[in-house]
């Protein structure tokens, strides 16, 4: 299932999808990487809202994908996890060290425009 | 939903399926929202490890019955290489794979009872319990 990513201005936002499997995951990094390069986005958002699942595997394929986009000059935001995502996260040891938050779709983009 | 769900794990879509049927299960329970989150990545580490390891594996989730109170029981089982070290697997931050060594430890560590049984050349079974608070 190919996760849609829209362009706005100078960001690309991604917005994945519950059932999102490794696969569609690492297509999701590929797409973004080659879209980023294609209309020089400085800025993308993936947003998690309603992604059922961030496990040790998804968090490092997350963190991997933001300091790719990064190495391409462009700055990554998750946005949206969820008050009971988060609580799980921490309990569970699962970090998203080394990327940047922020609470939605709008704040997100507030930030990549400072 | 039938009180107990055999899920064959060969691929990462199925793993994508046991936790759905995982969190379906818990929502069916009186768990915390964030104990229905925690399950089902829970889930997702235990059959992501069947498919590293293993390549193929079951994942067998089902309800529990005590009296006054129900709860999960979440089991993994493969027939793969088993786990040589089982004290250096169970200790925070170890893997020899790709996922971070989160799962075992982690997982023990969240769920009311857990055991694991692991033989070189025969194969690892987890068993995992939660019970409603």
């Amino acid at each position: 299932m190919d996760i849609p990513i829209l362009k706005q201005g100078n960001c690309l936002i991604a917005s994945v999808q519950p059932a999102l499997t490794d696969t569609g995951l690492l297509q999701l990094q590929e797409n973004l990487l080659m879209l980023t390069s294609k209309y020089r986005s400085h800025g993308v958002i993936i947003d998690v809202t309603v992604l059922d699942v961030i496990d040790s595997f998804t968090s490092r394929t997350l963190r991997d994908t933001v300091y790719m986009l990064k190495l391409r000059g462009a700055e990554a935001v998750i946005v949206g996890i969820q008050p009971d995502m988060a609580f799980a996260l921490v309990q569970l040891g699962i970090t998203l060290e080394g990327v940047k938050t922020a609470l939605d779709l709008e704040e997100g983009l507030a930030l990549l425009e400072r | 939903m039938d009180s107990e769900t055999h899920l064959q794990i060969r691929s990462d879509a199925d793993i994508v399926t046991a936790r759905q049927k995982g969190r379906e299960m818990a929502l069916l329970l009186n768990f915390l929202g964030s104990d229905v989150v925690m399950l089902a990545t829970i889930i997702s580490e235990l059959a992501r490890n069947i498919v590293e390891y293993a390549q193929h594996g079951e994942l067998v989730l089902s309800i529990a019955q005590q009296v006054g109170k129900r709860g999960i029981i979440i089991i993994a089982r493969d027939e793969g290489p088993g786990i040589p070290d089982l004290e250096l697997a169970m200790k925070d931050g170890y893997s020899t794979g790709n996922s971070l060594g989160l799962g075992l430890p982690g997982t023990k560590r969240m769920m009311d009872e857990f055991e694991i049984i692991s033989e070189v050349g025969v194969g690892t079974t987890v068993t995992a319990k939660k019970w409603e608070r």
